[in-house]
């Protein structure tokens, strides 16, 4: 177990070093530097390349990207050219606001589809199934971008049952109570989150489905019935939780694409995390900040699939015992 | 009645290598194969891409208007659906059908691309590291983890953002090499089951050059998981181009894709709906008859899967 933990770690570190030598190789290797674009257009030749030796543009690019990479390891991310702060402190305050977002979509999509794929697994063949598993293909393609415009044109304008966009109200939040500025937030997150929650639901469920699907031809599941437990305990206790299993992978599977989602509806509802900003720091070409989102992006996937595998190794005796 | 002749008698490995003269040895009655039930799924959406398809191919004589024309910008700018517009014009007073129309040749060339592109390099990846094994595959292994653990659409964009606007050509090019990881670790895993079968023992034991063997044994006997999950890619391709192009890093300014024409409209949904609906509608309608068609070709391809599910 220790080994395998150990061995984890070490491939997370791993992809961590190539994300950041990714993104760093393909960005300075694209046309252009940071001072082609930054400030006034008419800025001297000389007052750039003195900007350049300054910021060590200058240099040979391994040079660059051990120079990088060191600052990298200290925490420093650069200095965002169109922010006018440092990049990790904007993304120490963007951080939160995604992984809240992101935590809540996590935990309402494994809901929903848990749920609904259990469900189809016990109806499995009825019309009820059938069409469950056709709506979630639908839902599977739909692009998360349009279907977070669809719901904040829904939501938000033609029926304003929800704000529509942002983290907070701007103008009263700081003058409410605590309760008051808590259910702002979650009244802002219910529309993001469920957007988000839906399409990954699909996918879920599918899985869940196909998960249960094999465990309830089991002996033990048989066992069960035959000692006269109500179809509902047999679903629940006996066949659910050992085809919750190899859910926890797709914990982990996940998180590639639902940070890529979060980044479309972050944008969409304006919410204030890394997507909205990273989307800013594109429109701005501010290089920094678009590296820094990709590469703490690159670390939140890899802690995250890191802790996916923790946890199956956590609940799965088999593995415990190595 | 016959006494059943075991798979291994050296006659039939032969001839199976395919490399030998075929012995014509005296077979047992095969058990009748589960019938491939092609499904109605299938023929709609195989019929809905080829539509799809026609529709881009022809969008010159179908379109209305020119796509990037400005028909009239004072009177002819953000108007509703009508009868002249079907489905509306955006803020430079283009033709939204007109846009839609052209805008699926774009769509549909880069996903198939794309994903051809991906298909093929994910095919030669996995099928190295699975012919080769030991060393060879756990360092092949090990690097597709790190690649597979990249949220892609951060990088795609980040390189996008950074080297835009990007021509066509490189787009394609970009997506098709950031999607191709997990095919190979299909193709990888389907490999080594090939490895184990008899056929390529013979083959080996003939002394087939390796890259025959791939070619001629392993590939055939890998394509049907591949083109499943290419048949699957595309619908995936084609919701990340437009939503790249959403953000305005897709395809090129003036030329419409279903993602671009987003981008024209992105500043004003609330009076524009048209804008927004319509577009989505096609990506959904496409991508949905690409997914369809990928399970139902998954089923059909795969009897056993079907079978088992039906035993329970």
């Amino acid at each position: 177990m220790r080994r395998y933990v150990a061995g984890r770690i070490v491939q997370s570190l791993i992809v961590v070093f190539l994300v950041t030598a990714i993104s760093f190789f393909l960005i300075r290797l694209a046309p252009g530097d940071a001072f082609s674009f930054v400030g006034d257009y008419t800025m001297s030749d000389a007052v750039r390349n003195r900007l350049r030796a300054q910021f060590g543009y200058d240099r040979p690019l391994i040079e660059q990207f051990a120079r990088f990479l060191g600052n990298v390891v200290r925490g420093q991310l650069g200095y965002s050219h169109s922010m006018h702060r440092d990049v990790g402190s904007i993304l120490a305050v963007a951080l939160p606001r995604t992984l809240l977002l992101m935590g809540a979509a996590l935990f309402t999509s494994f809901a929903i589809g848990i749920a609904v794929g259990a469900f189809q697994a016990v109806r499995r063949g009825s019309w009820l199934d059938r069409s469950a598993s056709g709506i979630l293909l639908l839902f599977y393609s739909i692009p998360d971008f349009w279907l977070a415009l669809m719901a904040l044109l829904a939501f938000a304008y033609w029926l304003p049952i929800f704000p529509s966009g942002g983290m907070v109200d701007q103008v009263v939040h700081d003058y409410m109570s605590f309760g008051g500025r808590v259910r702002d937030v979650i009244a802002h997150l219910i529309l993001p989150s469920l957007t988000l929650a839906v399409l990954s639901a699909a996918g879920i469920a599918r899985f869940q489905r196909a998960a249960l699907l094999d465990v309830l031809p089991q002996d033990y599941v048989r066992t069960a019935r035959a000692k006269g437990l109500g179809e509902r305990t047999v679903v629940l206790k006996h066949a659910l939780r050992n085809a919750l299993l190899p859910v926890i992978t797709l914990l982990g599977l996940s998180l590639p694409a639902l940070v890529g989602g979060t980044f479309f509806v972050e944008k969409v509802f304006s919410w204030p995390g890394m997507g909205y900003i990273a989307a800013n720091a594109i429109a701005s070409r501010d290089y920094d900040l678009v590296t820094g989102t990709v590469i703490v992006g690159g670390i939140m996937v890899a802690v995250g699939s890191l802790l996916a595998d923790l946890l199956y190794a956590a609940a799965d005796p088999r593995l415990r015992a190595r | 009645m016959q006494p059943p002749i075991p798979a291994s008698a050296p006659a039939e490995r032969l001839a199976s290598s395919g490399v030998a003269p075929a012995l014509t040895p005296v077979r047992a009655p095969e058990p009748p194969r589960p019938r491939r039930r092609l499904t109605g799924a299938l023929w709609w959406s195989l019929a809905l891409i080829a539509l799809l398809c026609t529709i881009a191919l022809l969008a010159p004589l179908l379109a209305p208007y020119a796509p990037n024309t400005q028909l009239d910008i004072i009177a002819l700018k953000n108007q509703p659906p009508s009868l002249a517009h079907p489905f509306g014009t955006d803020q430079y007073s283009r033709d939204l059908l007109s846009r839609m129309l052209f805008g699926a040749r774009i769509s549909l060339s880069v996903a198939l691309l794309a994903v051809l592109l991906s298909a093929t390099v994910g095919t030669a990846y996995g099928l190295i590291a699975g012919y080769f094994g030991g060393r060879v595959d756990a360092v092949m292994m090990r690097l597709l983890d790190a690649c597979l653990a990249i949220p892609r659409v951060l990088l795609l964009v980040a390189v996008l953002a950074l080297w835009s606007p990007v021509p066509l050509g490189a787009l394609i090019a970009i997506i098709g090499l950031t999607g191709w990881f997990e095919v190979s670790r299909l193709v990888r895993a389907e490999v080594l089951s090939v490895m184990q079968r008899e056929y390529l023992l013979a083959a080996r034991a003939l002394g087939t050059p390796g890259f025959r063997i791939i070619w001629r044994h392993v590939l055939p006997n890998v394509l049907n998981p591949i083109i499943v999950a290419a048949t699957l890619g595309v619908g995936n391709v084609i919701m990340l181009e437009a939503g790249l192009s959403y953000l305005g890093i897709g395809a090129r300014a003036p030329a419409a894709s279903w993602g671009s024409i987003f981008f024209d409209g992105s500043d004003a949904f609330q009076a524009t709906w048209w804008i927004a609906l319509f577009p989505g509608l096609a990506i959904i309608v496409t991508v949905l008859a690409f997914n369809v068609f990928g399970s139902a070709l998954r089923d059909a391809l795969d009897p056993h899967q079907l079978a088992g599910d039906r035993a329970r």
